[in-house]
């Protein structure tokens, strides 16, 4: 099985940051949790983009697309 | 890889998701698509073998490698296309999904073209003038 760590990296990275975002509001500071919310979710979304460009490679040699 | 382990993964991944979508959907959705990800690209391996089963049968066959091109390439699409158009129906946009294969469709109409017009000109070459 090839990566199942990263479903689970995800699913820390959403956990902590949903912790942080109730820790910032309960400080007072709304601005900051909002852009630790937007943060943790371009780095996701940089992880899941590569491994979908993994996907659509290995897709494509073995369809003949190249 | 085996049966048991994708849907053992399917089911832990099930429940990440609903755990982490209480606190944010966005993840949730990343989750199930990165699960997506994973168990495709560990099909991908049986696929591959059985790919080059069909190609060594249409090599032995004679048949033209244009034709089994074409073909695997439409496969390709389809899987493609089906594989985006669930994860994004999975995050509830029906009306994009529809396009992407609807989008899918087309691509694979024009790919057959060649070989339609291929059959086209064979039977007018064998109807006499």
């Amino acid at each position: 099985m090839p990566d199942i760590n990263t479903v689970f990296q995800i699913a820390g990275v959403g956990i902590i940051m949903a912790m942080l975002h109730t820790v910032l509001k309960q400080a007072g500071k709304e601005e900051w949790a909002h852009w630790a919310s937007v943060i943790g979710f371009v780095v996701v979304l940089f992880m899941i983009a590569t491994y979908i460009n993994e996907l659509f490679q290995t897709i494509k040699t073995i369809f003949y697309f190249k | 890889m085996d049966i048991m382990q994708v849907v053992g993964f399917g089911i832990v991944a099930t429940v990440m998701a609903m755990v982490v979508k209480e606190q944010k959907p966005a993840f949730a959705f990343l989750i199930v698509m990165a699960t997506g990800v994973v168990i495709f690209l560990s099909i991908l391996d049986s696929l591959r073998s059985v790919i080059l089963m069909i190609e060594r049968l249409a090599y032995q066959s004679n048949v033209n490698m244009i034709f089994l091109g074409t073909v695997l390439k439409i496969i390709g699409i389809a899987y493609i296309a089906e594989f985006g158009a669930q994860i994004t129906k999975d995050a509830g946009q029906e009306g994009i999904a529809s396009k992407i294969e609807l989008a899918g469709k087309i691509l694979i109409l024009a790919l057959a073209v060649p070989i339609i017009s291929i059959v086209v000109e064979t039977v007018l070459k064998l109807m006499p003038s």
